[in-house]
């Protein structure tokens, strides 16, 4: 894009420029300011995760730059013990996320785009994202209200004798996986939807036309036209999904955990959080929350690398 | 669109047995999704109106059976919850305008071509999209900016979104450029440019943009918990958590039923449905008004993808 050098105009001198840009800066002043307050000085404190940081009176930079230097322990500390753990959980957490979420949004906008019936069409679409705009607060508290020992599906359940004792489902781990998948999806397919949705609208209408007068009935058309149509944003999104495999959720797990099932809820954001705020250990919150970033960082990399390859045009 | 040249075309309706088994299940999908979506909002709402005592029988699947708004005269008469409503309602008066003004300020300088190290600017922001230094340092530079403790911890950190930024600044660079040179020719410099060309025809994006940071102002807790310990300070999704952990950790059902039977003619279940309303029902409002603004910028944003 940069390489749009058709007439240019000679170059004045830089001085001048920046004087003629004054307002230009002056406008990137705020987010200048704002980027480097929130942004850039916090990744100061990844140093943080190489000593043994303890906050004093004499504010963040003084304590930084005389805290005992430890090198990699903190990392190794966390290899050793509750590595396994987390992993396994961020893990299990994201992919059954990714194995309900993926699929979830390109069905709806497929079979949304099915419906003749534009009120009906309509009146599906605003209730499958509803649940994007409210917060996890509310989200969590219609969980743990409908999946609680008398909630609606346990009545249900049970109703239906498909079991016979309600599930308590927040007291065993192995369904807080589930649940939280679940949650994720539920909170995100309708907004994620709505993409596939604009990618099918711009499929060219004479290929369904074609279509049809060569016979093909619906079924061949999602099959040949449409699925063929949206592959490209199909890929770039399971590809940006799996570079953000590393993040799972924050709120639903703080908010939907208990005590009883930490072994299962916790993943990377609650662990480093819960260690380094919490509970006062800066440095080892600070380590493993590094140790996310940088892998997160390499992973979302790679997947734009690929999604350029695929695409032409990366995302970035 | 598909449904106009069907309907042209005047096709005798003749479905084939697969167009018979899509149709099935397209129905059957659709309609548990939607029932998944809105059922548990309805659900919550009729036990918010219903009698708490009589809500404790459970079995409200559709319909309140005794119809009572107890639950909300009790959550909208206590002063903390009020209160709250009110800081809820100030950090999204307040961040919202200030998010758009600063967000659109510095997308509309990227967008400029001209602009000296354009490229190194671009990538600086972008680059903090996927990296950060996570959350105890972030946490020791507001504590240490002090603004730990105060309404701004709420503003300050939320007036720029460079999500939001990539998006108005697509917007704009899709503008044709001489509708700034023709205010540059008159002598107008860049703020004139953004003042009187960008705000007032990048109002679309900016709804958009609007609508995310207002929600996501409304939705907030976590800030709220973490950097403040100032009752005050506390917006009304802290509260409901507060109410939510109460649920959560402690009381089991049986000991709200004889809290119930007690004489006590609230329950902690009806109350934490009423706040969940009350927190919901402004959104729903707003839904209709505002979500062709959402699907826009969603496409927008998708468009770039």
């Amino acid at each position: 894009m940069a390489k749009t050098a058709t007439v240019k105009p000679p170059k004045k001198a830089l001085q001048k420029r920046l004087w003629d840009q004054r307002y230009l800066f002056l406008l990137m002043l705020p987010a200048l300011v704002w980027v480097i307050i929130i942004c850039y000085a916090p990744m100061t404190g990844l140093y943080m995760a190489f000593t043994n940081y303890r906050p004093s009176q004499n504010g963040y930079w003084y304590d930084l730059l005389h805290a005992p230097f430890v090198g990699l322990e903190w990392f190794e500390y966390f290899f050793q013990n509750d590595f396994k753990m987390i992993m396994r959980n961020t893990l299990a957490t994201s992919l059954l996320t990714l194995l309900f979420s993926f699929p979830a949004p390109i069905l709806i906008a497929i079979f949304l785009n099915e419906v003749k019936n534009m009120k009906a069409k309509k009146f599906v679409q605003t209730a499958s994202y509803l649940p994007y705009f409210i917060s996890w607060v509310i989200a969590s508290n219609i969980f743990l209200t409908f999946l609680s020992g008398n909630g609606v599906v346990n009545n249900l359940l049970v109703g239906l004798h498909i079991i016979d004792e309600p599930i308590l489902f927040f007291q065993n781990g192995k369904y807080f996986w589930w649940i939280i998948a679940f949650a994720n999806t539920w909170k995100n397919m309708g907004y994620n939807a709505i993409i596939y949705l604009a990618a099918i609208s711009g499929i060219d209408q004479e290929q369904y036309e074609a279509a049809e007068v060569d016979g093909a009935n619906r079924v061949q058309k999602i099959w040949h036209i449409t699925l063929p149509a949206i592959r490209g944003t199909i890929c770039i999104m399971l590809i940006l999904a799996v570079g953000g495999i590393l993040t799972t959720g924050f709120e639903q797990q703080l908010l939907m955990g208990n005590n009883a099932i930490l072994n299962y809820s916790d993943v990377l954001d609650t662990y480093a959080y819960r260690y380094g705020l919490a509970k006062g250990m800066y440095s080892y919150g600070t380590a493993v929350g590094m140790f996310k970033s940088v892998v997160s960082f390499i992973l979302v990399m790679c997947a734009n690398k690929i999604t350029a390859v695929l695409n032409d045009t990366a995302l970035f | 669109m598909a449904n106009t040249t069907a309907k042209t075309k005047k096709k005798p309706v003749h479905r084939q047995p697969c167009e018979w088994a899509l149709d099935i299940i397209k129905v059957i999908f659709l309609a548990v999704i939607t029932v998944i979506t809105v059922y548990p909002f309805w659900n919550i709402f009729i036990v918010s109106i219903n009698d708490p005592t009589d809500a404790v029988r459970g079995g409200l699947y559709f319909f309140p059976r005794v119809f009572s708004i107890l639950s909300y005269k009790e959550i909208l008469g206590r002063p903390t919850f009020i209160h709250s409503i009110g800081v809820t309602l100030a950090r999204t008066i307040v961040g919202t305008p200030l998010a758009l003004l600063c967000t659109s300020m510095v997308a509309y300088s990227l967008s400029r071509k001209e602009l000296v190290g354009r490229k190194f600017w671009s990538l600086m922001f972008v680059f903090t999209m996927y990296f950060g230094g996570g959350q105890v340092p972030y946490y020791m530079v507001l504590k240490n900016i002090g603004l730990l403790d105060t309404f701004w911890v709420f503003i300050f950190p939320l007036i720029m979104s460079v999500y939001n930024m990539i998006l108005i600044r697509s917007y704009i660079e899709s503008m044709p450029d001489e509708l700034f040179e023709a205010v540059k020719i008159d002598g107008g410099n860049d703020l004139v440019v953004y003042w009187k060309i960008i705000l007032p025809l990048a109002k679309p994006i900016l709804m958009t943009v609007a609508l995310f940071v207002a929600i996501n102002q409304w939705n907030s807790w976590f800030d709220a918990y973490l950097y403040t310990s100032n009752q005050d300070l506390k917006p009304m999704q802290s509260i409901l958590v507060e109410i939510l952990n109460q649920y959560n950790t402690g009381a089991t059902t049986s000991a709200q039923m004889s809290n119930a039977k007690s004489g006590n003619t609230i329950t902690p279940d009806s109350l934490r449905m009423a706040a969940t309303m009350v927190a919901t029902i402004p959104i729903i409002c707003v839904y209709p008004f505002i979500q062709k603004y959402f699907v826009k910028g969603i496409m927008l944003g998708a468009v770039k993808g």
